[in-house]
């Protein structure tokens, strides 16, 4: 009874308090300070086991190295948001890439029209997963877009079989490693996009709507929320970004493959649960997933530097996903709380 | 799930007639067999050598793997999980025995049989672990074990292959060798069966496995575990993808770092084509075998049909997705004719 008494209390003063306080303790419990804390360990770490690492034009290249797929987390973590998941982007990266290849070489089409089919071709993809999704909503979208990860890559095959094609023309490799003012332009089109997205997620009613069909579908589609208009802009937009994670990723290799950005999905997805995105849906923000992108990027240029096997950097990233999966679950607060007490009564 | 229901519900207004695809649902192994049939006529009219006893024995043989792995699966799929992780648990297993065999060139095949077991056993134990007590979506646990898994074995090899003169005679016979005139692994996977069928129709725990996956709510409030039926089901997975692993390092006589990479995916489409729903609760031990039986058929029918084997990849994807597409047409069927019934 008592207890009961306490728990209304505490319902009345939550009601009241409608705004909340800016309290300096919860202030400093978020995620993202972890995350801060992280990143500034992983490059600590680097800098005492290599001392190449801190080295200024080193870590610019790096971020030019890793950032081409740091363009589908932005969209991943609206899809995530939702409850979705998406592990078709990589293979949408490979079939949008060696279609622009295709087109350029053997169909003489211009460049600049390539590059706009790409895009075309990775919001085609992103649609028939968002179309898929909508229309046969038993099925989940792990099913839907396994069967297009495998139908895609299937197709990137068909189109070049096992051969690489290059030779594009000379400003495309601006793309990968061109600079404005001494900055990669690949890190300025990056930080255009984390602006972007971060007001769309954030700031606008599209945003909301998002997050509010994350916590509960039902009642978002029973609140007037055009529940299939937005699940298919998200997927279209992961779709898009993965294309221009193609072209960026032609561009620095100078030529494409069928089996190029395997693996991208693991990546993408740990990058985004690292980020403190909740895998149940509903919960998370852009800033924390930005900082995962950087965490994730220095952390595989630093073991690189050391030597360590890229089949070796899988199992890390492997480990990396579980435990940020795990943390969240393990009722840190709980823990802590116990702690403070104890240390209190002593 | 809730988004399903909904959508169903909004159609029964609209709905007057009976569907004719429900009546899809009671024939769907009859039809999948009759599909079957129709294949191997429509290839052998291209190509005689198509249903030689040789072929038909290879096929059968090669069919062998991936009709285990599929009953794992399905396991798994009825559940309401699904396991990206097994080609690399069969990479895994299958390497540490080549290993182990090329070390001590005298150990007893069954002996590395039972190695693989158990390193794919654990492989599945650490799945269920995070699946059932840390309810980690299965998609995400699976896919980060997959690379975990995965990057192991290249690590466990260094990077080099174990090829055939590695392999005493008696381990790569483990595949060619014949009980009772019949190729080891279609023994292997008809005892694998068998005692699958006793289990999953017979046994409560078996029982249980299907009331965790239809309805996970009901099934805790009558007293399942489950956290223990989530267990056992990546435990077995893992169990029949650690014996795959030995089965194919015997077949194929090498065991590389990227074995079998991607296999899961065909696995989970034998699964689908023979009916195991990916919402979990339903599946058949019968459709599974015509699902795995009907691939292993394309996969040999395609080349001997001239069929480039870059499209092989593209065909099973839109396989996969079709099948998905048909099994919840029918499924919408079968709900649809139950509510009308309801009506009346």
């Amino acid at each position: 009874m008592e207890q009961r008494v306490v728990n209304q209390n505490e319902y009345v003063q939550r009601t009241l308090t409608n705004k909340q306080e800016f309290s300096l303790k919860k202030f400093f419990l978020q995620w993202e300070w972890l995350l801060i804390l992280v990143f500034l360990l992983v490059l600590a770490i680097n800098t005492h086991l290599s001392p190449y690492f801190l080295n200024g034009a080193g870590l610019r290249d790096a971020t030019m190295i890793f950032l081409d797929k740091a363009f589908i987390v932005f969209p991943m973590v609206m899809i995530m948001i939702l409850r979705d998941i998406d592990i078709s982007v990589g293979s949408t990266v490979a079939l949008s890439s060696v279609v622009m290849a295709t087109l350029y070489n053997n169909l003489g089409v211009p460049m600049e029209a390539a590059i706009i089919i790409c895009l075309l071709v990775g919001a085609l993809c992103g649609l028939i997963n968002g179309l898929l999704i909508i229309k046969f909503k038993e099925l989940s979208a792990v099913i839907v877009t396994l069967g297009t990860m495998i139908l895609y890559r299937g197709l990137a095959y068909v189109i070049l079989e096992d051969q690489a094609s290059g030779n594009f023309p000379e400003w495309f490799s601006f793309f990968g490693w061109g600079h404005v003012a001494g900055i990669p332009f690949i890190l300025l089109v990056f930080v255009l996009f984390a602006i972007g997205f971060t007001l769309l997620l954030h700031k606008t009613t599209f945003g909301r709507q998002i997050f509010a069909m994350g916590n509960n579908p039902t009642a978002s589609r029973f609140s007037g929320v055009q529940v299939d208009k937005i699940k298919i802009i998200v997927f279209v937009l992961a779709g898009l970004m993965a294309a221009i994670t193609a072209i960026f990723l032609a561009s620095r290799m100078g030529s494409t493959r069928p089996n190029i950005a395997t693996n991208y999905e693991l990546d993408v997805i740990a990058m985004v649960a690292l980020g403190g995105i909740s895998t149940a849906g509903g919960k998370g923000r852009m800033l924390g997933a930005i900082i995962a992108i950087f965490i994730i990027g220095y952390l595989q240029y630093g073991l690189g530097l050391i030597n360590i096997a890229s089949q070796t950097m899988l199992v890390i990233i492997g480990i990396l996903l579980i435990v940020s999966v795990v943390i969240p679950k393990l009722n840190l607060k709980g823990i802590f709380s116990r702690f403070v007490k104890k240390r209190n009564t002593n | 799930m809730a988004e399903g229901t909904l959508g169903n519900s909004n159609s029964v207004q609209v709905a007057k007639k009976t569907s004719k695809l429900a009546i899809v649902s009671k024939f769907r192994e009859l039809g999948l067999l009759a599909f079957i049939i129709l294949l191997c006529v429509a290839v052998q009219a291209r190509n005689p050598s198509f249903l030689t006893m040789e072929n038909i024995n290879d096929m059968i043989t090669n069919t062998a793997i991936l009709s285990i792995l599929a009953l794992g699966m399905m396991l798994v799929l009825i559940t309401r999980g699904i396991d990206l992780s097994i080609g690399a648990t069969l990479a895994l297993s299958g390497m540490i025995a080549a290993q182990t065999v090329s070390a001590n060139q005298g150990l007893h095949p069954i002996l590395a049989i039972l190695l693989g077991t158990i390193i794919g056993i654990v492989c599945g134990i650490v799945i269920g672990f995070l699946v059932s007590k840390f309810g980690i979506l299965p998609i995400i646990a699976t896919l980060a074990m997959m690379n975990i898994f995965r990057g192991l074995t290249f690590t466990v090899s260094d990077g080099q292959w174990i090829s055939s003169y590695q392999m005493p005679e008696s381990f790569v016979s483990i595949a060619t060798s014949k009980i009772l005139g019949i190729n080891t692994l279609i023994v292997i996977a008809v005892v694998i069966y068998l005692i699958a069928f006793y289990f999953i129709n017979h046994t409560r725990t078996g029982r249980q496995i299907y009331a965790v996956g239809s309805n996970p709510d009901s099934a805790k409030v009558s007293g399942i575990s489950q956290t223990k039926i989530l267990m056992l089901v990546y435990t077995i997975m893992g169990g029949l993808a650690g014996l795959s692993g030995v089965l194919w390092v015997s077949k194929f006589a090498s065991a590389q770092g990227d074995t079998a990479s991607g296999y899961e995916l065909t696995v989970i489409a034998a699964c689908i084509l023979g009916g195991v729903s990916i919402a979990g609760g339903s599946g058949k031990l019968s459709g599974v075998i015509l699902g795995s039986l009907l691939l292993g058929l394309l996969n040999n029918a395609l080349p001997l049909l001239n069929v480039s084997p870059f499209w092989q990849m593209a065909i099973q994807g839109s396989i996969i997705l079709i099948a998905v597409i048909i099994n919840t047409l029918v499924k919408r069927g079968v709900v649809r004719n139950n509510l009308l019934r309801r009506k009346i």
